[in-house]
C-alpha cells in the first residue's frame, strides 16, 4: 500500500508530503481539523488508476475531508486491465496538497537480460509508464547498476540530464535516486516506483506516490513485512493454494470447465495449452509439485472441484523420479476418500512404471489415456 | 563429446546429508556420476549413507577430492552463501537445485562470481546421457545421441525427452536452466557451447512465457547457427498477464514476455515452433531426415 511504501521512503530519507493514514472518514476529518491547509484524500489500494476512477480528491476542511473520504470508501475500485476484479477501499491517505510545477517518473526494477538493477527516469510523470513508452518512446532514460559497485550520485546526475528533467529537480534528484536504490537493495524489492515525483512551484521535490513490490521469497528477512502482508487484501487464489498445502504460485483459476492437475509448472502450463488446442477452456492452472501422493492429489482435486467451474478433471502426470504406480495408487485412494463432488476423470500417466500405473487405474474402473493430446481431447469432449 | 559435463566430471554435493541431497546423490551415483564426496557443516569426517566422505567446508572437499563441479541442495536462506563458498573454494561449475532463493541474493551471486558457471537456481540440473547426471532428472528417460536440449522447466523436459527417445532421437546434453527470473546460465550461454560441440547435430529449445531469453536465443541462432536443425516449444501460450504460473519467472509484464513475441522471434530466425510437445519429434525429423 502507498502509506506503507511511504513509511519505507521516510526511513530512507526520501522526501514525502506530510500526511496520515485514515481507516475511516471520521479519522480523516479528525486529522484535517487538527491540521490547517489544503489536503488530498487518496484511496489506499494496490491497483493503479486511482485518479481516473475518482478515488483521489481534495478537501479544504474537516467536513469536506469526511465527506470526500466517505465517497471514496463507499464503492470499490472499478475493474481495469491490471485487475479485472476491482478492489475494495478500506482506508485512505490524507496528504498535504502540493503546488505542482512538474511531474516526473522514477523507478528501479530488476532487468532479466543484464541480470542487474535498472533505474528508469522519465520527465513524463503522473501517467501509466506503459503509456509513456508508447507515446514518448525515447523519453525514458535507463541506467543498469553494477551490483558489485552499487549506487553512486553520478548515476542520478547522468539520468536527470539524459531524461531531460526540469533543472529544478537537479539538486535533489541524485539523493532521491540513491534513497530508492538503498531501499531496493536493503529490502530485496522487485520494484520501487515513484510516479509522480513532484517538483513544486517553490522548488521542492517530493515522492507523491510510492509503489514497492517486495519479493515473496525474501519476506522472511523482514518479519515486519509479514505483519503488513496480513493487512493487505489477499489474492483469493493464493489463499486457496496455501490452504491446500501448495505454493502460492501453483494454483490459479480461470473461466473454463476443464479442470487440470499436472506435476511441474512447465507441464501444467503445457496442459492448459493442450486443452485450448483441443478446442476447450481450462478452469485452472495447478502444479501439484513433486511427490504426488494420495493426500496431495486429494487436496488438489478438492481445490479444483470446489472452487472452479470444472465439469471434468484432466490429470496429467509425467512420472520421472515419482513412479507412475505410486501416483496411480494416490489417485485411486484420493478419489475413493474425497467427500467433494465427483466429476469425470481423464488420467494420463506416462514415464516410469507406466504399465503398472495404468493397470491400477483400470482395476479401479478409471480409464487412463495414452498421450497428453488424447487426454485433452477426451476431457474437452466430456466437458461439452 | 557433450557440453558442460562428461564421464570424467568430478562432483561434490553441498547438503549431501539432507533428505533431498541424500536421495538424489543415490540416484546420481546409480547413473554413474562421479560423486567424490559431500559437504555438511558440522558433519566433517563422517561418511554419508552412500559411503562417501563428508566434509565441513567446500574447501576441504575440493582439496581432498579435486572436484570441479558442485550440486547444491541447500535451503533458500543459505543458498547464496553456499554458492559463494563454492566459488571461493575454486568450484568452476555449480548446479543449484534450490527453489525460492530471494532474487537479490541471486543477483549478487551472478554479479560477483565471474568464471564460475551456475546452472539454475530452481532447476532440475543437467545430463549428458550415458556419461554423467548432475541434478534431479530421471536418468532412465534419456538416451545418448546427438540432439541437444535446453529447457526452463523440469517435468516438461522429461516429457519432451521421453518423446524424443521413443522416436529414436537420443540426446547429447540436456540442460534445465531453471524457472527463476534471474538465472546463472541462459539459452544463449547453452547455444554457444552447443555450437562448438561435435556430438550435437540438432537442438530442441523449451521456453515459456516471461522475460526475453527466448528472443535473445532466436537472435543468436539467426546469426550463429543458421544451418543447425532446431525446433522450439513455448509453454504458457494461453496464460494471462500479470501473474506468475508456478515458476517465479513465468510472468507476462505488460507487453513483455508473451508467448506470441517468442514464437514470432523463433519463426523469424527460421526455427519452427511446435504447438504441442508431441509435434516436436516430427518437426525435428523434417529438419534432419537423415537421422531417422
Amino acid at each position: 500500500m502507498e502509506h506503507q511504501g511511504k513509511e519505507l521512503f521516510r526511513r530512507a530519507g526520501i522526501p514525502i508530503p506530510r500526511g496520515q493514514d485514515a481507516a475511516s472518514p471520521a479519522d480523516a476529518g479528525e486529522f484535517v481539523s487538527a491540521n490547517s491547509g489544503e489536503w488530498v484524500i487518496k484511496a489506499q489500494v494496490l491497483m493503479g488508476g486511482r485518479g481516473k476512477a475518482g478515488k483521489v480528491k481534495f478537501a479544504k476542511n474537516a467536513d469536506e475531508a469526511r465527506a470526500v473520504a466517505q465517497e471514496i470508501m463507499a464503492t470499490p475500485m472499478p475493474p481495469n486491465r491490471q485487475n479485472p476484479k476491482g478492489e475494495p477501499v478500506n482506508s485512505v491517505l490524507v496528504e498535504e496538497k502540493l503546488p505542482i510545477a512538474k511531474e516526473a517518473y522514477l523507478a528501479i526494477a530488476i532487468d532479466r537480460t543484464t541480470k542487474s538493477p535498472v533505474i528508469m527516469v522519465s520527465p513524463f510523470g503522473g501517467m501509466d509508464i506503459e503509456e509513456v513508452a508508447e507515446k514518448h518512446p525515447g523519453s525514458i532514460a535507463k541506467f543498469f547498476v553494477n551490483t558489485a559497485i552499487g549506487y553512486s550520485p553520478f548515476i542520478g546526475r547522468e539520468l536527470a540530464f539524459k531524461a531531460g528533467l526540469d533543472p529544478g529537480y537537479r539538486k535533489a534528484f541524485p539523493a532521491i535516486a540513491g534513497g530508492v536504490y538503498d531501499l531496493f537493495f536493503r529490502y530485496g524489492a522487485k520494484l520501487i516506483e515513484i510516479n509522480p515525483l513532484v517538483l513544486t512551484t517553490d522548488g521542492r521535490v517530493f515522492a507523491s506516490d510510492a509503489k514497492v513490490e517486495l519479493d515473496d521469497d525474501a519476506l522472511y528477512k523482514n518479519p515486519e513485512f509479514k505483519k503488513w502482508e496480513e493487512t493487505l487484501p489477499l489474492d483469493e487464489d493464493e489463499k486457496l493454494a496455501a490452504q491446500a498445502g501448495l505454493g502460492t504460485r501453483n494454483f490459479r483459476r480461470f473461466d473454463g470447465n476443464v479442470g487440470t492437475i499436472a506435476n511441474g509448472a512447465g507441464l501444467a502450463m503445457a496442459t492448459m495449452d493442450a486443452v485450448k488446442n483441443a478446442g476447450g477452456n481450462f478452469a485452472n492452472f495447478l502444479d501439484v509439485g513433486g511427490g504426488a501422493n494420495a493426500e496431495r492429489v486429494r487436496n488438489c482435486y478438492e481445490l479444483v472441484v470446489n472452487h472452479t467451474g470444472a465439469k471434468v478433471m484432466f490429470i496429467n502426470i509425467f512420472g520421472g523420479i515419482t513412479r507412475c504406480d505410486e501416483v496411480a495408487k494416490g489417485i485411486v485412494e484420493a478419489l475413493n476418500t474425497t467427500k467433494s463432488r465427483k466429476v469425470p476423470l481423464v488420467i494420463r500417466l506416462t514415464g516410469t512404471n507406466e504399465e503398472q500405473g495404468r493397470k491400477i487405474l483400470a482395476d479401479a474402473k478409471m480409464t487412463p489415456v495414452e498421450t497428453m493430446d488424447e487426454g485433452a481431447a477426451r476431457a474437452v469432449e466430456l466437458a461439452a | 563429446m557433450s557440453i558442460f559435463i562428461d564421464k570424467n566430471t568430478k562432483v561434490i554435493v553441498q547438503g549431501i546429508t539432507g533428505s533431498e541431497g541424500s536421495y538424489h546423490t543415490a540416484r546420481m551415483l546409480e547413473y554413474g556420476t562421479h560423486i567424490l564426496g559431500g559437504v555438511t557443516p558440522g558433519k566433517g569426517g563422517q561418511k554419508s549413507e552412500h559411503g562417501l566422505p563428508v566434509f565441513d567446508t567446500v574447501r576441504d572437499a575440493v582439496d581432498a577430492t579435486g572436484a570441479t563441479h558442485s550440486c547444491i541442495f541447500v535451503p533458500p536462506p543459505f543458498a547464496a552463501d553456499a554458492l559463494f563458498e563454492a566459488y571461493d573454494a575454486g568450484i568452476t561449475f555449480a548446479v543449484c537445485i534450490t527453489e525460492g532463493i530471494p532474487v537479490h541474493d541471486v543477483l549478487r551471486v551472478v554479479a560477483t562470481t565471474p568464471g564460475m558457471r551456475i546452472i539454475g537456481p530452481n532447476c532440475p540440473g543437467l545430463i549428458s546421457p550415458g556419461k554423467s547426471l548432475i541434478g534431479i532428472m530421471p536418468g532412465h528417460v534419456f538416451k545418448e545421441g546427438n540432439v541437444g536440449l535446453v529447457s526452463r522447466s523440469g517435468t516438461l523436459t522429461y516429457e519432451v525427452v521421453d518423446l524424443l527417445t521413443r522416436t529414436g532421437f537420443g540426446q547429447s546434453t540436456c540442460v534445465g536452466i531453471g524457472g527463476d527470473p534471474i538465472i546463472g546460465t541462459t539459452f544463449v550461454d547453452c547455444l554457444r557451447e552447443f555450437a562448438n560441440d561435435r556430438q550435437t547435430e540438432a537442438l530442441v529449445l523449451c521456453g515459456e512465457i516471461g522475460g526475453s531469453d527466448e528472443e535473445d536465443a532466436a537472435a543468436f541462432i539467426k546469426e550463429h547457427l543458421p544451418e543447425m536443425p532446431i525446433v522450439a516449444f513455448i509453454g504458457g501460450r494461453n496464460a494471462p498477464p500479470g501473474k506468475s504460473l508456478g515458476h517465479a519467472g513465468a510472468i507476462i509484464s505488460g507487453a513483455f514476455g508473451t508467448a506470441q513475441s517468442k514464437i514470432a522471434a523463433f519463426e523469424a530466425a527460421g526455427v519452427p515452433v511446435a504447438d504441442r510437445p508431441s509435434a516436436i519429434p516430427g518437426l525435428l525429423a523434417q529438419r534432419m531426415p537423415a537421422a531417422v
